[in-house]
């Protein structure tokens, strides 16, 4: 597997502007002979494919939702970072790179995080240009607030819904370009596999979800945009079609999957309630400027009301812990400070794995109306959900799965290891390291699909001659005859088990074996029970109706057998990386506080696994990851 | 809690639909309305029968997948409230439940109770956009906008595409929607210069697309969960107004 990066030489702060003048272009006429298709229209895919229509490329875009702009990227709350220093903070593109290189642990590729947080501004630019609503402060310039790991304000943000504003944004760029017909938009569709010729990526195999059609797409160069998979834990703050089929099928046709254990548990959700719950929802980020966390000191004291308890008799284990960044401490810090509590006995709410945050303080200082300004819109969703007021009495909150660092393996140009093949957004490894600080995603993906990879996907393309490929090629044959028995067959096994109670089942045990701690044993008896799991999927699964209508059983069928395949993976790779890095908690290696250890003489790379047959073991490769410009450190919150 | 449900079944489109009767028992009030469905679903399949198809995504009312018209109202009639975020604590122990599509002849029924709302998203592509090249922008902070500016254009383009506004109207008209996004655009600096084309352009998509006109019923409004006020509609009449009335003088 050829895991060269492709890192440009040159000082740091160069390289991306020194790669852009040496890159390939491709003239503006012959643009529209190139023909590209884009997986997923969330901020990264619908970014992109707005932005390459643009330049007079012809693309083909597919989404699993009934329109682009329901994509997951919708969801997120809190906002946006950028080194735009606005707040004259001492914010600039290198704290931003150090910041975010620091905060995944050392485990991420510097000269790709550098870029990102040179075309960070570059974003806010374009997106306050297409109509995105930031907030603004009196005087009518944009304003800011902090989020986790970062001591200057440079998170921008639009209320408690700033993924909706930035992906209404992208989707109103792409809509022109669908409506100018540069973009052909294909709503309800899911894409089942991918198509190679002669080892480069050409095309991909959909399956129409409202007929059943499956039809074969042919391109110059095939770009994923599927986002993160969380889902395979079953409750995630994830929607719920969040799936892994196209990555987990590139992944089965040769591109390397990196670092699959690295997963974000958030630190703020509202706790599970009951079996029924179909997913979790996340309170952002964002809380945690106003919010304070705490639990009792004292087990006696858990099953009292919050108010019952004095002062004195409180923990406020974050700032106690971590003084300097208090209840800012970075995501993976903070939701295993929250788990350690609740496993001491010192949990609150039902079953006691719940922790406070509470308001009343900052209601106190600032006013219920201030805090109603900034959060409203989060203490609604909050009441929503569990009946209470949290301007009234403090949340309740645990971690839950959120985010997933880990993905496609790509070189600098955003290239998987197959030739063709582009990776961007969460579907991609890239940028994060081990754990991912909070309003970063957005950026990322944005990005992305901005700014870098229309500026490198050229000079591919520029190699490649334009409308070689079409669907009547033997290979795509081949794929739909593939993407056909495998349908069939899972409608043809009529056993007993509905996908989702398997899917249940597995997100448990990841849950409770590849969550939030691991350790050796545990990852070993996930490693047998994933496969009695698949094997239950085989024989016993229950699929009713056709594959020729709107079938939703169908889908998550489908969407369950890649999350069986990627458990596995993941457990794979959180047994071999024996230390503890971010999100990637290993018992074995702490300190005696409970802070992870890394082992960065045996761990600075990022493990790249090549498939092997399904039921083989795949095999491990690395990229070192060099660390020049941020020095190699103990990362320290305290 | 024990539920009956009547449900609309219909194949697809061109097929007749009928609703059908569902004893649901043991749902947790905490439950979702539509993990409610889901508990459902889950033992029609076991029992070897077809499940009720029906649209969610993000189920935290943000993405606007969700639809269904409950008990006659689209969304279920809880203020600021979408499917996705009602839980069946709002509901009585032995209820009936009616549970339908968004009826619209512009959402044609696509299967039981999943609709197609592409006309939304045609009448975003003929003008719900501000033209900016990618990467050709002006610092965010050149222009400033005063903070009742900015937060109006929020409060506009809150709406998250549902089409209960439109499923709430005896016309079927889409003029909330339309409206909410060419007032968050209008109303912005960055929007001006498109701001005649794009009233134009999108109110002529919505003819286009099968929604009815606006009698001013308010209908649309109380059922949006998002609150999109019914200025969005005059506003969006007097930019319609002076639009045309520049059209016609620039003839
Ligand atoms: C609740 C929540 C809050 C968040 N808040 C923040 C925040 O405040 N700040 C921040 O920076 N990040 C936040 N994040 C993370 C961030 O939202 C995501 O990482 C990011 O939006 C992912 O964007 P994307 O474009 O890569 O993927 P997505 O938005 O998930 O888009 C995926 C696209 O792929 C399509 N797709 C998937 N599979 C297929 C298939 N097989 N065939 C066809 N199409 C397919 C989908 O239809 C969709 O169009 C949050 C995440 C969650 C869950
Ligand atoms: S205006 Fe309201 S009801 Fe209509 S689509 Fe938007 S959010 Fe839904
Ligand atoms: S499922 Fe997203 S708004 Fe209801």
């Amino acid at each position: 597997m050829n895991l060269d990066a492709r890192t440009p030489d040159g000082p740091i702060a160069e390289k991306w502007s020194r790669h852009k003048f040496t890159n390939k272009l491709v003239n503006p006429a012959n643009r529209r002979k190139y023909h590209v298709i884009m997986v997923g229209t969330g901020l990264a895919g619908g970014s992109a494919a707005a932005t390459l229509a643009e330049q007079g490329y012809n693309v083909t875009a597919f989404c699993y939702q009934d329109s682009p702009r329901r994509a997951h990227s919708i969801a997120a709350q809190g906002g946006i970072n950028a080194a735009k220093n606005y707040q004259n903070d001492g914010d600039s593109v290198h704290r931003l790179f150090y910041d975010t290189v620091k905060g995944g642990d050392f485990r991420s590729r510097e000269a790709n995080v550098h870029r990102l947080s040179e075309v960070s501004a570059n974003i806010i630019d374009q997106c306050v240009a297409q109509g995105v609503p930031f907030a603004r402060e009196y005087g009518g310039l944009l304003a800011n607030r902090s989020f986790g790991g970062a001591q200057v304000s440079r998170t921008f943000y639009a209320r408690g819904a700033t993924g909706q504003q930035l992906l209404l944004g992208a989707y109103s760029a792409l809509s022109r370009q669908i409506g100018l017909g540069a973009v052909k938009m294909y709503n309800r569709h899911e894409m089942l596999d991918l198509v190679l010729v002669d080892g480069h990526a050409k095309g991909v195999v959909t399956r129409n979800l409202v007929t059943g059609e499956v039809k074969s797409w042919a391109a110059d160069a095939v770009i994923l945009a599927t986002g993160g998979y969380s889902n395979v834990f079953y409750l995630s703050t994830n929607a719920t079609g969040c799936n892994s089929i196209a990555t987990m099928r590139a992944y089965k046709k040769g591109a390397g999957f990196a670092n699959p254990c690295y997963t974000q548990i958030h630190p703020t959700c509202i706790p599970q309630s009951g079996d029924h719950q179909s997913k979790l929802t996340l309170m952002s980020e964002s809380l945690r400027n106003d919010g304070r966390v705490w639990v009792p000191t004292d087990v006696a004291d858990c099953e009292k009301p919050s108010h019952q308890i004095p002062e004195e008799a409180r923990d406020y284990f974050l700032e106690r812990k971590y003084p300097s960044f208090g209840n800012l401490a970075p995501r993976d810090i903070a939701s295993r400070a929250a788990k350690e509590a609740c496993d001491e006995g010192r949990g609150v709410g039902p079953g006691k794995r719940g922790v406070y945050l509470d308001f009343a303080d900052a209601i106190q200082r600032l006013g219920a109306s201030a805090i109603k300004e900034r959060y409203g819109n989060l203490f609604d969703i909050y009441q929503r959900i569990t009946g209470d007021s949290a301007y009234e009495k403090p949340m309740r909150i645990y971690p839950a799965p959120h985010y997933t660092m880990g993905g496609l393996w790509v070189d600098y140009n955003l290239q998987s290891t197959i030739p063709g093949l582009f990776v961007i957004g969460e579907a991609n490894f890239s940028d994060h390291g081990a754990n991912r600080l909070g309003a970063s995603a957005l950026m990322q993906g944005l990005a992305d699909g901005y700014f870098v990879l229309p500026n490198t996907l050229p000079n591919y393309l520029a190699g490649e001659k334009p409308g070689s490929i079409d669907t009547g090629m033997e290979a795509f044959r081949q794929v739909e005859a593939d993407v056909n028995a495998f349908t069939n067959k899972l409608l043809s096994i009529n056993g007993n088990r509905t996908a989702r109670s398997l899917h249940l089942e597995l997100g448990r045990l990841m849950w409770e074996k590849c969550g939030m701690a691991r350790n050796k044993a545990g990852l070993e008896e996930a490693l047998q029970k994933i496969p009695e799991i698949r094997e239950e999927f085989e024989n016993n699964l229950k699929v009713v109706g056709t594959d020729k209508e709107l079938n939703q059983e169908l889908e998550r069928a489908g969407r369950l057998s890649e999350f069986l395949n990627l458990a596995e993976l993941m457990c794979h790779d959180a047994l071999e990386r024996d230390e503890s890095c971010g999100g990637h908690f290993r018992e074995e290696h702490q300190t005696d506080d409970g802070e992870a250890v890394r082992n960065d003489e045996r761990f600075a790379h990022a493990a790249v696994w090549e498939y092997k047959g399904l039921g083989e073991k795949p095999v491990r490769h690395v990229e070192e990851l060099g660390f020049k410009d941020v020095k190699l450190a103990i990362r320290s919150y305290k | 809690m024990n539920l009956k449900l009547k449900i609309w079944r219909q194949d697809e489109t061109s097929g007749a639909g009928r609703f059908k009767d569902y004893e649901i028992r043991d749902v947790s009030p905490d439950s979702s309305f539509l993990e409610m469905l889901d508990l459902l679903n889950e033992k029609l399949v076991e029992a070897g029968e077809s499940p009720v198809a029906f649209d969610s995504d993000c189920r935290e009312g943000v993405c606007g997948m969700c639809s269904l018209t409950i008990n006659g109202v689209p969304h279920g009639g809880h203020r600021g409230t979408t499917t996705c975020q009602l839980h069946m604590r709002s509901f009585n122990d032995g209820d009936t439940i009616t549970i339908e599509p968004f009826r619209a002849n512009a959402f044609p029924v696509l299967r039981d109770l999943v609709v197609d709302r592409g006309g939304f998203d045609e009448i975003i592509q003929a003008g719900g956009f501000i033209t900016c090249r990618t990467g050709s922008s002006q610092d965010a902070n050149e222009v400033p906008i005063p903070k009742p500016v900015a937060d109006d254009a929020f409060d506009f383009a809150a709406c998250i595409g549902c089409g209960a506004c439109v499923a709430a109207c005896k016309n079927a008209s889409a003029m909330l929607f339309t409206g909410a996004k060419v007032a968050h655009l209008n109303t912005l600096p960055q929007g001006k210069a498109e701001k005649d084309r794009r009233t134009l352009a999108m109110v002529a998509k919505m003819d286009d697309a099968g929604f009815g006109n606006c009698r001013n019923y308010g209908e649309c409004s109380a059922a949006c969960p998002k609150e999109i006020p019914l200025d969005v509609i005059a506003k969006m009449n007097r930019d319609y107004a002076v639009a045309s009335v520049k059209g016609i003088i620039g003839k």
